[in-house]
């Protein structure tokens, strides 16, 4: 924030120039940068191209949205002002995080769903697994007491050999 | 009893759960399929219904916001514009004179500004001096719904909200004319 | 003339392939090896006439003959050389002849190569891989022509040119890569398939396609990568992934490839797994051929010249029939395929692999939804949806991380099952390595407690994977051998593990720089006269002026000339540019960046400059870019050291091969 003060000062006078052009002439209001402009257009998505955030669309359509996006700032509305009304105004499909209301709740409960109900099949399947191992167990372990790691029966000793060595010793 | 169990085993539920997502997902593509495929409304076709919030300044009937169904009994000229449309400029003063030159006569033109903001569509309705009814599209319902791929796209809609001719790109006069003209004589 | 062969050749393709579907279906119900070799010799046949095909729509494009729609598309007369045989995949006519001669080299590499070793699956694999072939070649022939003649008979005197975006070189690769990937993966799907209808469902298949699918999977991240380089360099954002729906499309059957190359390991030690494993690589062929529907076929990017043609349609008909095809043959197979599957111990190298299947497919899981979520929108509000980077990003990183995590941890276990103690102490140093790193870093003013996470994770895991590489050298020094000897011994010596860990090191470098880009990428945009100066970290420009002159073809180009200060010494000049193909007015945004170990400064011409002297500037610092990239090398080095032939390796599956004659449909 204080560097950011520093050079708002330094280029001071170039903003006093850029406020000139008609772009700035908007309301009056504060300075805004294009720096500002950004960090909103880069949360937009104008139907007139598709996939392709606003701040680096090249469509006559997207840099009115973004001189848009400059009159609001001048007018002091905040960030989440006018993300909401880009999304009022050209439904949320413009916003790159759709609100959390309605059927985009999905995108937020979809990633735990996935995550929780995964983690459950795969623990279900893995504790089973481990039963049916520890049954086998309990045998062997009557008649041993080291544990034993079972080897895949192999015949030929030439596999054998070179399996030892795939191993990587 | 053990048939009972065996025959209940039978219903593998990992097995139904893939089929069912394999399913819902072939379900989705096909639904998408369909809607990619779904070609804007043709003439012959029934104008699909949406309400509208005119700018400031612009009414219908008296009306600031008024819907397509509300102007049934009336012809309809519905334009898609942009102020950002260069080719839209071509058109704008002939709407607005035919506008002025058929509304006594049953005729409804009707603006919508495709993807715009404002202040811009603002001043370009000013710039042509355009007096029809004149709105945004609000959340890009209306575009979509005419499926439109670009502007300017004029639907002609005739007394019974049915889809009579569309025309894509800037229009002309002659085609314009003929067109309302054609329309009003078949009543 | 040559348009004519082109097609014609294409179409006996198309007969051969009908041919083979045929002859293999008689000859196994009759029993007849000579139909049988006859249907394998006309899936051979595919590959050349496909490929003679190719050859004369690229001669097509090299003659300039604007009477083909699809050379006068894609190509002009200006265009140089390279660019006429690469606009074979500049659109979609030519894209689907290119892949129906990829499919062609890959089934036919398989069934020559395989033929002696798997005899009972041939058959099979033979159906299914024509079957796939007929349907794009069926699409080559009778939709999408790229041999069809321009309406109206006039001739036009030059084309439109290639699309100006697919003149980068990272986008004359980046195709090809995917669709070698893409195809790639028939062959494995295929024996799978076999091994399923024919009811053999020992691992033979597995051992057959294992190479095919490591080949296939290669490519694909090949792609991914080069995507990515071609974004950062042409797309003029900053940046390399944007979880766009078409990126997304490789990156689904990415995702399930990995956890099966991961979860087949489990099979070939244990004999676990095997129905999960035909699974997953059904499921990852589906979803190429799905992602091709979607990016085909507009439904989610809508594409609106794609939208309208016949595409769409016949590729669904495509995915119903295979998926419903592959569903049924895996669900009715499940009882035979089972196993005794136990699990020693929740920390062992089988529980690793399963713990990696989970994170990899609840990653799948996300990135799907998130990319269907405009159709699932519509239909269900009627209004179309869009997820943009952000939900994307908070939604995987916690998976990514715990990947991360896992990819270092995993190596350690052993099969069967891996002390707690033994885990534990292996774990220590790199533990304190990685903590020492983020204490360091915090006094380098890296606060983000996300960063730091990630960092520590990461280097965690470099450390442990490293220490793997350390144990087998030293294990082989102790014999005697020297140090560099030792190491290329180990590689040598057991490709897939080292290529495996080497692919490992490779995300881990990839991670660091994508948390430098991601969380401290600093950006600015100015308007500048000559002579005046931006700042942006430690780096100041002062603009000079612009320049225009014409480029190749029908190019103009427009750079502004920019010298760059670091901490007040002249490092570079930047050259950012702007570029226009005038016959379509496409412009190009081309930036330019001083590019170093530790960050890149990328500069953009934000707008088209109107003056000589004044032009509007977007910097970028993007921190450890570079990383990303040399990440991406590595991990490729590793997956060609894993998928490199390997002489011993090929004598233990013959020798096993002979040993245990397949059996049939009892399982094990």
């Amino acid at each position: 924030m204080n560097r950011y003060l520093v050079w708002l000062l330094r280029y001071a006078w170039l903003l006093l120039l850029l406020l000139a052009t008609p772009a700035m002439a908007q309301e009056g209001g504060r300075l805004v940068t294009d720096d500002e402009v950004n960090a909103i257009a880069k949360e937009l998505y104008c139907p007139v191209c598709e996939s392709t955030p606003l701040d680096v669309c090249e469509t006559q359509a997207c840099a009115d949205w973004r001189e848009l996006i400059h009159a609001k700032l001048a007018a002091g509305e905040t960030r989440q002002e006018i993300l909401a009304y880009f999304g009022e105004n050209y439904g949320d499909r413009v916003l790159a995080t759709p609100p959390a209301r309605g059927l985009s709740l999905l995108l937020w409960v979809w990633p735990f769903v996935a995550f929780i109900g995964g983690a459950l099949i795969f623990g279900r399947y893995m504790v089973n697994m481990r039963r049916a191992a520890a049954a086998s167990e309990n045998e062997k372990a009557m008649r041993e007491t080291a544990v034993s790691y079972p080897i895949p029966p192999t015949k030929d000793p030439y596999i054998a050999r070179i399996e030892q060595e795939l191993k990587g010793e | 009893m053990m048939a009972e169990i065996s025959a209940k085993k039978k219903l593998h539920i990992p097995s139904i759960a893939i089929w069912v997502v394999v399913l819902a997902v072939l379900g989705l593509a096909a639904f998408g399929l369909v809607r990619v495929n779904t070609a804007r409304p043709e003439p012959g076709q029934r104008a699909p219904d949406f309400t509208m919030q005119f700018y400031e300044g612009y009414t219908w009937n008296g009306q600031s916001s008024a819907s397509l169904a509300d102007m049934r009994g009336n012809i309809v000229v519905l334009n898609f514009w942009a102020s950002w449309c260069a080719p839209c400029r071509v058109e704008a003063d002939l709407l607005e004179q035919s506008w002025r030159k058929y509304a006594d006569q049953g005729v409804v033109f009707v603006g919508i500004a495709y993807s715009d903001v404002e202040p811009k569509a603002l001043a370009y309705l000013r710039e042509f001096n355009i007096t029809y009814p004149n709105a945004p599209d609000l959340r890009t319902r209306i575009a979509e719904m005419y499926d439109i791929t670009g502007v300017p796209e004029t639907f002609f809609i005739d007394r019974n909200g049915v889809i009579y001719e569309f025309h894509f790109g800037p229009i002309d006069a002659a085609r314009l004319t003929t067109v309302i003209e054609r329309m009003l004589a078949e009543g | 003339m040559i348009a004519d062969l082109g097609y014609f050749s294409l179409l006996f393709a198309l007969l051969a392939a009908v041919y083979a579907v045929g002859a293999a279906w008689y000859g196994h119900k009759s029993h007849n090896e000579r139909w049988l070799e006859s249907a394998r010799n006309a899936t051979l046949i595919t590959l050349p006439l496909t490929a003679l095909s190719s050859a004369l729509l690229i001669t097509l494009l090299l003659t300039n003959d604007f009477s083909i729609q699809y050379v006068w598309r894609v190509s002009s007369i200006e265009q140089p050389t390279y660019l006429k045989v690469t606009a074979l995949w500049g659109g979609q006519a030519g894209s689907l002849l290119f892949w129906n001669f990829l499919l062609a080299a890959f089934t036919a590499a398989a069934m020559a190569h395989k033929w002696d070793e798997q005899k009972p699956l041939m058959p099979y694999a033979i159906i299914v891989a024509s079957f796939t072939q007929i349907f794009f070649l069926s699409l080559s022939a009778f939709v999408e022509n790229p041999f069809a003649r321009i309406a109206g008979g006039i001739i036009p005197a030059n084309g439109n040119g290639l699309n100006p975006l697919l003149r980068h070189p990272g986008m004359i690769i980046h195709p090809p890569m995917l669709y070698l990937g893409f195809t790639g993966f028939t062959i494995p799907y295929t024996f799978a398939m076999a091994a399923l209808i024919s009811g053999r469902l020992d691992d033979t298949w597995i051992r057959t396609t294992r190479r095919w699918t490591l080949v296939a999977w290669l490519f694909l991240s090949l792609g991914l990568i080069l995507g990515g380089r071609w974004a950062y360099d042409v797309l003029g954002w900053g940046g390399y992934w944007g979880w766009d729906p078409v990126e997304n499309a490789s990156l689904i059957p990415w995702l399930s490839g990995t956890a099966f190359l991961h979860s087949v390991m489990i099979q070939e030690k244990r004999q676990m797994f095997k129905w999960w494993n035909m699974f997953l690589i059904v499921i990852t062929y589906l979803l190429v051929i799905y992602g091709t529907f979607i990016v085909r076929s507009g439904v989610i990017s809508s594409v609106h010249s794609f939208a309208q043609s016949a595409v769409g349609p016949l590729f669904f008909g495509f995915i119903a029939v295979m998926a419903l095809f592959s569903i049924y043959w895996i669900t009715k197979r499940r009882e035979d395929l089972k196993s005794e599957h136990t699990l020693a111990s929740f920390l062992s190298r089988e529980a690793a692999f399963l713990y990696n299947n989970f994170l990899f497919l609840a990653i799948l899981a996300i990135v799907f939804l998130f990319t269907n979520y405009p159709i699932i929108s519509e239909l269900f509000t009627g209004e179309r949806g869009f997820v943009g980077p952000p939900v994307y990003e908070r939604a995987l990183a916690p998976l990514f991380l715990l990947l991360l995590g896992l990819m270092g941890i995993a190596p350690l276990t052993m099969w069967y099952r891996t002390s707690l103690q033994r885990l534990g102490q292996a774990m220590v140093w790199p533990a304190v390595v990685a903590t020492v790193t983020i204490v360091v870093l915090f006094f380098l003013e890296v606060r983000l407690w996300a960063a730091l996470l990630g960092v520590w994770t990461i280097t965690f895991s470099m450390v442990l994977t490293l220490v793997e590489f350390g144990k087998g050298t030293q294990a082989r020094m102790r014999r005697g051998e020297n140090f560099f000897t030792a190491f290329s011994n180990l590689m040598a010596r057991s490709r897939r593990r080292y290529g495996g860990y080497w692919i490992h090191l490779g995300v881990l470098v990839m991670a660091y720089g994508v948390i430098g880009v991601e969380l401290y990428q600093q950006e600015t945009q100015r308007q500048l006269q000559a002579g005046e100066i931006v700042a942006l970290g430690a780096y100041e420009v002062q603009f000079l002026n612009v320049m225009q002159r014409p480029g190749p073809d029908d190019l103009i180009i427009t750079e502004a000339v920019l010298d760059v200060y670091k901490n007040g010494r002249l490092v570079a000049t930047l050259t950012p540019r702007r570029e226009i193909y005038t016959r379509t007015g496409q412009p190009m945004t081309i930036p330019d960046a001083r590019s170093t170990f530790f960050e890149d400064f990328y500069v953009l011409l934000a707008e088209q400059p109107t003056s000589p002297t004044a032009v509007t500037l977007r910097l970028f610092l993007n921190p450890l870019i570079n990383w990303v990239w040399a990440g991406g090398f590595i991990f490729v080095l590793g997956t060609l050291i894993a998928a490199w032939p390997d002489p011993v390796e090929d004598k233990i599956t013959a020798v096993r091969a002979r040993q245990r004659p397949a059996v049939a449909l009892t399982g094990d």
